[in-house]
């Protein structure tokens, strides 16, 4: 029971933290690295901080389609 | 659906109906707030389970079997399947801003009622089914723009009338929401303490992620959030030290030429330095203030004080100008209808949808929990006593400039307030006036104040929740002005490099200075003529705003029109038709109005020649104290007439565009929609 309990609690936490990184644009590492793991093992894969960087830069890249919070 | 089901909805229906049946038929006694919460919190049940889940099931007929966008495209990076949970979150952090909280405010000039049977109404019918048709659409079509999507569906020359719409709309924004910065801050040293402060602080955030410990996005957040609570408190001190407030007491055109200047560097300087921090910051805060707000709304249910209708629904109201038909309706935009999430809506989210069945879940239920903020500032605004909502929502050209002449003037209208309960208020929230606040922001930060106050730290914490509220708004609005300054540098490189195309290399430093420069100059001048307004600006400039604001609504929904007949969809049409007809004719008749109305004090000509005829005599009309005044009130009512004749003639051509489309639509016997991926992509591969 209480097993239970603290793995939902765990889960929920994890789901807050995963929405909350990808409130601010960094989607989820794990799914990223899992992903160039399994689709592409030949390709090199960025680090947590090449990642974030990445994303960052995407965020607010200046292009189309990305606009945040007016209103 | 179960017996059980069954009853549980008529349970939701009756109550909400009950809740409802007080909201819109107590006249007389101050109604509690807890009946506007439950009212819309059935409805928005009820609009979810049986009209969005009808419109995806039926007018889009949704395939959960069909691979979205991110599965197709998936790369871990911009096109992931994401928990439709998270997702949601993602959405409503991307759409929800400050329109929601300053538009029911304005509108509260015309009574509590009015308002939110527009925001409740309007989201049902309008906001939350376009929303969720953009959200559609560009799901079928890998995740494309809303430009692009006119381009491919309409035509090209449809698709560049509706990215001048897009410029439009993003310079206009971009100035109004700066001005409702600008009249919170003004003469405010706490204020402009605090949100000065967190310019040190994101760049210490943004040198933190990027050099000390890279990444750690929590760490950083939580580091600066302490510190800008620090800035919050030690913000009182700044401003009871004479020495030290000085450099904060800043008069309007001194903040507007420092907001310029600040989206200037901010789209010119690397995006880790100092936009991104502040934008983690202000995303985290906005969501966290949403929450406490809901709670404390929950809590503490207020009793409204504003009447349900005021005598101000005939239009002769202090706080914007204009009647109840059409300018309610285009002074709440978001919160019921908001053209800039058709933009938001077309960007990040389709790229992560994991299955199609759950775009009414995002699209409309987002849209949905945004309307709830809007009703939350609307209890903000009317727990208020109206003598308190009305000083500070009306210029100094209306009411004066002291206490005395403010309370006199307001208590003629009929809402009894004496220049001490002005003058008190001021004190608790640590203001030295709270006369000509306007902007929606200051009110909604007292409003905020007295019921956050109530349940967490008493009347001694009023002020510190008052500037807390402003710098919330504050933050956020900054984010959107120099996350929308480089956007907006984005679309005048696409314009003007159709011409010079050396101009459209984005990566290029002096590209990059000019169009960042032309950016802010476009949104700066309408903001700096907004600030040296007499009539205080918003006034003015936010019925411009909602305008153009729902005319990209009403293009939006338009554009989904097109798509379900080209869809063959057009038995199921009525969902997109009935709110594309509403929307245009409110902003064709208030974009006309603001434009040839006879009243000066609506339409920019007849304004325009009532100034330019007095100083064509020599005489000063009031409230210009300058020939040179008179002549800058009568330039700039010229342009705010054009922007406002330019968004009805760019709504009207996209109205013409569809027409013939559907026209063609239905003399075709095929399906002519173009979407990307499905079975018949599938086949045709």
């Amino acid at each position: 029971m209480t097993e239970t309990l603290t793995s939902r609690a765990r889960f929920v936490c994890e789901a807050v933290a995963k929405t909350a990184r990808l409130m601010v644009g960094v989607p989820d590492y794990q799914t990223y690295v899992e992903h160039r793991r399994t689709v592409h093992p030949d390709l090199p894969v960025m680090t947590y901080e090449a990642f974030f960087r990445d994303r960052q830069q995407a965020r607010y890249a200046v292009s189309k389609g990305r606009f945040r919070g007016c209103c | 659906m179960t017996l059980r089901d069954k009853l549980i909805w008529a349970a939701v229906a009756v109550v909400g109906a009950i809740a409802f049946g007080v909201v819109a038929l107590s006249r007389g006694e101050p109604i509690n707030a807890a009946w506007l919460v439950i009212a819309a919190v059935c409805i928005y049940f009820i609009a979810y389970r049986f009209y969005a889940l009808f419109i995806a099931r039926w007018a889009f007929g949704v395939d959960p079997r069909r691979a979205t966008p991110a599965y197709r495209h998936n790369d871990g990076l911009d096109y992931v399947p994401t928990d439709r949970y998270v997702l949601f979150g993602h959405h409503f952090a991307a759409i929800a801003g400050a329109g929601p909280l300053v538009g029911p405010v304005l509108a509260a000039q015309m009574g509590y009622l009015p308002g939110t049977l527009w925001i409740l109404i309007g989201v049902v019918f309008a906001g939350a089914v376009q929303d969720m048709t953009v959200l559609f659409l560009s799901t079928r079509r890998d995740g494309k723009s809303l430009a692009d999507m006119v381009r491919s569906e309409m035509g090209p020359v449809a698709g560049a009338i509706a990215g001048v719409g897009v410029l439009l709309i993003c310079v206009i924004v971009l100035a109004v929401l700066a001005l409702v910065v600008v009249k919170a801050l003004v003469g405010s040293p706490w204020g402009a303490f605090t949100v000065f402060c967190t310019l040190p602080i994101a760049l210490l955030m943004g040198v933190y992620a990027r050099l000390i410990r890279p990444g750690r996005i929590g760490e950083m957040s939580a580091i600066g959030a302490v510190l800008l609570l620090i800035a919050l408190i030690y913000g009182r001190t700044v401003s009871e030290n004479p020495a030290l407030a000085g450099f904060f007491d800043l008069s309007g055109p001194t903040l507007a030429v420092i907001l310029i200047g600040y989206g200037f560097v901010a789209s010119v300087l690397p995006v880790w330095l100092l936009l991104a921090p502040r934008d983690y910051l202000s995303t985290f805060l906005k969501i966290g203030t949403i929450i406490l707000l809901a709670i404390g709304v929950i809590i503490v249910r207020p009793d409204l004080q504003m009447p349900a209708l005021t005598k101000f629904v005939d239009g002769s109201g202090p706080v914007w100008a204009g009647g109840l038909f059409p300018f309610l309706f285009i002074t709440i935009a978001c919160g019921s209808v908001s053209g800039w999430h058709a933009l938001i809506a077309s960007g990040t989210t389709p790229k992560m949808i994991e299955n199609e069945n759950q775009i009414a879940f995002i699209g409309y239920g987002g849209m949905l929990m945004e309307s709830f903020v809007a009703i939350m500032a609307m209890v903000g605004a009317s727990v208020l006593h109206p003598g308190v909502y009305f000083a500070m929502n009306s210029s100094v050209g209306v009411i004066g400039a002291t206490a005395d002449q403010a309370a006199q003037v307001i208590s003629s209208w009929g809402f009894t307030v004496t220049p001490d309960m002005l003058t008190q208020m001021a004190q608790s929230v640590g203001e030295k006036t709270i006369l000509s606040r306007t902007g929606g922001a200051p009110t909604l930060a007292v409003g905020m104040a007295s019921i956050l106050s109530s349940f967490l730290g008493g009347g001694a914490m009023m002020g510190v929740w008052y500037h807390f509220i402003i710098l919330f708004e504050a933050l956020f609005i900054l984010t959107t002005v120099d996350a929308g300054t480089r956007a907006l540098r984005f679309m005048i490189q696409d314009f003007v490099g159709a011409a010079i195309p050396a101009f459209r290399a984005t990566e290029s430093w002096i590209n990059n200075l000019i169009g960042s420069a032309l950016a802010c100059t476009l949104w700066g001048y309408l903001l700096y003529a907004g600030v040296v307004d007499p009539y205080g600006g918003i006034w003015t400039m936010w019925p411009l705003f909602g305008a153009t604001n729902q005319m990209l609504a009403a293009i939006a929904l338009t554009l989904c029109t097109v798509i379900l007949f080209k869809m063959k969809r057009e038995r199921f049409a009525f969902v997109t038709i009935v709110p594309s007809v509403w929307l245009l004719v409110c902003t064709v008749t208030a974009g006309l109005q603001k434009v040839f109305h006879a009243d000066p004090a609506i339409g920019f000509l007849s304004h325009a020649a009532k100034f330019s005829a007095a100083a064509a005599s020599g005489t000063l009309v009031a409230p210009a104290k300058t020939l040179d005044q008179m002549s800058r009130i009568v330039f700039n009512d010229y342009l705010d007439a054009g922007l406002a004749g330019l968004s009805v003639a760019i709504v009207l051509v996209v109205v013409v565009y569809a027409i013939v489309d559907i026209a063609k639509a239905l003399g075709s016997p095929k399906i002519t929609a173009v979407e990307v991926g499905g079975a018949t992509a599938a086949a045709a591969e």
